[in-house]
């Protein structure tokens, strides 16, 4: 009974999404301000009946109700409760709910905050997210029930896949979507925008935040993704450039692209056009991104289904969103006009070389991503593009782009008056260069050429990003949190790009055959295999190995690395040992019986590689301090742009 | 310059930037694609010698030879109409077995491909799609090969 409910939850949600989209476009074009009435209810509605719906699931799953296709397919009577709420976005169907639910979510908060934006535009806003929603929620109807019975019922589940039971591949998916489909809701504002045909500085204001958090979403999305492939699947590293990743990592691009070009708008009334387009452009790689990962055209991990109707459909959703959306820009984009010039060297221009190398860092993605595809699909050879490609073109964009973050930064609106920060830019490169090549040449030890430049680089973007918050606290001047926020994120890309140097520089790893009592020497550490023995856990039985970690002859770690058979889909499953220090992962993974009493192990040390993730989540926490900035939170400042403006002087 | 001279010189920058890009993407794109070959293709001398490539098929039943104690292995590839013998050493994926799909990576010396890189993803029912492709055109004779299914 319980999932008919939601079933029916469903349905009635897919009719109010229309009145929403309905009453919301066509409400503010006849200027009716009954049907405009209509948009907040629904809305409300709506999220009250997406969450009845994604009760109803996860109460079947809880209770065992493996009569429902989708629990029996994703559950099992020995998996523990933490995982059978998660095993909702385990597969296909339930991650489509999911997405539709954190929609509903993003759309509830939009009609909240909006009270203070004018009627007809935060109509059309709403409206164009239940257009949106409708799609995802007729694509869920129609051809991806997660309801569906099975009869009769079987006695017990088929299980989740062991590599999702997992924490942080528990809240994974979420992270990932809250950042995907946060990205719906510039899309609506720049739809409304150009609906209206009036983009302004105050409408930049009312975008940026949004924007902004859902960056950060994605930001911690797509590193929790990262960490987990790194210690769950025993792949070891952090970025594979596997085609999924991509699918993650272009919409990131983008829209950081978007998020800066939006601070452009904001001050300086600038790059209007530019503006929509890449907030068109950032939802489309979203939604790119779902096709890719849930049509099963790749195959990867994440490819769940690979059904052709819902590919189709979901391919045909992308042509009306993106060729709707870029038909609306080309339109009405002619109609904004960015008033203001600038010199090459003021901020906006250093923003734009910023969104111009952004964009082709996604480009490349881009390419390298489709074009096994559309190699397929003309019938050519089969082709696979992999880590090469990336390795060898990804720096070409992104150097130069670290570089002029570290000038950049020191510009000033309009006027290129760089040579007022040259001090700056000089000490700060200087104090670079010395931490820089200190750290690679003493601590570390001469490696690639590329990897002085990648660690000075890095630190010269974090001294630089520090110049003005220091400047402000010694001049006793205002910190407010944009500045704080733009601060805290500048420090974590320079936090990765030194932690990325470093890792890609000065990773040891090696395959070995070890029987227990022997030990594998390793630079001036050693891993000592102890011994290995059998456990049993909840659902699965296997092996555990000890391994101790010696340094300079003294222990420093042990570490247990785990083979698990999975009992119900009888996989077996790799779980690393890995001890994590402040300046290095120590890492042993353990994989078979090789007869004579030896097995084959494969050993790391990946100086830094924790800081790769850290460095997502300061990323991801600039971005929360710099949308919570007290000029979003004041009502005063929506109405009056001009105060707002001088009590966030130079924040960007 | 007068501001048509100036937005001319931006737009012949743009224009030659995009260029060296688009030249430079292509250069690495020749260089680093991978291309596949099945067993077949290998067999008829299609497939590049001492050049980098991806290949795949089934593991032949009873085909694998270990060395004990090391990480050698050695086994068949096969389409089912023809076999390629493949060495590597290593570690093997989780899901590496005999009678399952597998992808390689590596390079063809006298006749047997020697792997650098064993592919074999996490979830049973999963098949390359080259393979599945590459078997659909080839149906193996005793067992229906899976259907293409991800995790």
């Amino acid at each position: 009974m319980i999932p008919e409910l939601g079933h029916f939850a469903l349905i009635l949600a897919l009719v109010l999404s229309g009145a929403q989209a309905f009453f919301g476009i066509f409400g503010a074009a006849r200027n009716d301000v009954r049907w405009q009435a209509v948009v907040r209810p629904a809305v409300a509605g709506q999220f009250v009946l997406v969450s009845t719906a994604i009760g109803a699931l996860v109460y079947a799953f809880v209770s065992f109700d493996f009569s429902v296709l989708y629990v029996a397919s994703n559950s099992n009577s020995a998996l523990p409760t933490f995982y059978r709420v998660a095993a909702l976005w385990g597969a296909h169907e339930g991650s489509l709910l999911l997405w539709a639910w954190i929609l509903a979510a993003w759309t509830l908060s939009v009609a909240i905050a909006s009270r203070n934006l004018p009627a007809t535009f935060a109509s059309r806003v709403m409206g164009v997210l239940g257009l949106i929603s409708f799609g995802f929620l007729l694509f869920t109807v129609a051809t991806s029930n997660p309801f569906e019975r099975i009869l009769p019922a079987p006695a017990d589940g088929r299980d989740l896949n062991p590599v999702l039971q997992d924490p942080a591949l528990a809240i994974h998916p979420p992270m990932l979507y809250f950042g995907y489909v946060g990205f719906a809701v510039a899309f609506a504002f720049a739809c409304a925008a150009m609906l209206e045909g009036k983009l302004d500085q105050t409408w930049a204001r009312w975008t940026r935040p949004w924007t902004t958090i859902a960056w950060a979403f994605l930001s911690v999305g797509i590193a929790l993704g990262s960490w987990w492939a790194y210690y769950e699947l025993g792949w070891g590293g952090y970025w594979f450039w596997d085609p999924v990743e991509n699918a993650s990592f272009m919409p990131w691009l983008v829209g950081t692209a978007l998020i800066h070009s939006l601070a452009a708008t904001e001050k300086r009334g600038v790059f209007k056009s530019w503006t929509l387009l890449l907030a068109i452009l950032a939802f489309s790689l979203s939604l790119l991104g779902t096709f890719l990962v849930r049509s099963g055209v790749l195959t990867s991990v994440h490819s769940f289904a690979a059904d052709p109707t819902r590919g189709l459909f979901i391919l045909a959703f992308l042509v009306i969103v993106v060729g709707g959306a870029l038909a609306l820009y080309a339109w009405r984009a002619p109609l904004l006009k960015s008033p203001a010039g600038f010199e090459p060297t003021a901020r906006e221009a250093f923003l734009l070389y910023n969104n111009i190398l952004l964009v082709g860092a996604a480009a490349l993605v881009f390419v390298g991503t489709l074009a096994p595809l559309i190699a397929d699909a003309t019938g050519m050879a089969p082709i696979s593009v992999g880590a090469p490609y990336y390795d060898l073109m990804f720096p070409l964009p992104m150097l130069p782009l670290f570089v002029l973050v570290s000038i950049g930064i020191h510009a000033s609106w309009k006027r290129g008056q760089l040579g007022n920060a040259r001090r700056r830019i000089f000490t700060g490169l200087a104090i670079a260069l010395l931490l820089g090549l200190s750290m690679v040449y003493l601590a570390y030890g001469p490696a690639k050429w590329l990897t002085p430049f990648g660690v000075v680089i890095g630190i010269w973007i974090i001294v630089s990003s520090l110049f003005d918050p220091i400047d402000r606290l010694r001049r006793r001047l205002s910190l407010p949190r944009a500045i704080i926020g733009m601060t805290v994120a500048h420090i974590g890309l320079g936090v990765c790009v030194l932690a990325i140097s470093t890792v890609e520089s000065y990773t040891m790893e090696r395959d070995a055959a070890i029987a227990p009592g022997e030990t594998l020497a390793f630079g001036r550490y050693a891993y000592r295999f102890e011994s290995i023995g059998e456990i049993e856990g909840p659902n699965y039985d296997g092996l555990r190995a000890e391994v101790t970690v010696l340094r300079d002859g003294s222990p420093v770690a042990v570490l247990h690395p785990e083979r698990r058979n999975y009992w119900v889909q009888r996989s077996t499953l790799t779980e690393a040992g890995i001890a994590s220090r402040w300046n290095t992962d120590m890492f042993v993974a353990v994989r078979e019986h090789l007869g004579g009493g030896r097995w084959s192990v494969r050993v790391q040390m990946r100086p830094l590689i924790d800081w790769v993730w850290l460095a997502a989540g300061l990323m991801a926490l600039g971005g929360v301090l710099a949308a919570t900035d007290r000029r979003y939170r004041s009502r005063d400042a929506v109405k009056d742009p001009v105060a707002a403006q001088g009590s966030a002087a130079e924040a960007s | 310059m007068t501001p048509r001279q100036k937005r001319l010189s931006l737009v012949v920058g743009i224009v030659l930037g995009v260029g060296v890009a688009a030249w430079l993407t292509m250069q690495a794109f020749q260089k680093n694609v991978m291309f596949f070959f099945d067993p077949s293709q290998i067999v008829a001398g299609e497939a590049p010698q001492g050049k980098r490539f991806r290949m795949g098929g089934m593991v032949e039943k009873g085909s694998v030879v270990k060395t004990a104690g090391t990480l050698d292995i050695q086994f068949l590839v096969t389409d089912f109409k023809h076999t390629v013998p493949v060495k590597y050493s290593g570690i093997l994926p989780d899901l590496f077995r005999e009678g399952q799909g597998v992808v390689a990576h590596g390079r063809l010396q006298n006749g047997t491909f020697v792997a650098d890189e064993i592919l074999a993803k996490h979830d049973e029912k999963y098949m390359p799609p080259e393979v599945a492709k590459s078997l659909k055109d080839n149906p193996p004779p005793p067992e229906p090969a899976p259907a293409p299914a991800g995790t």
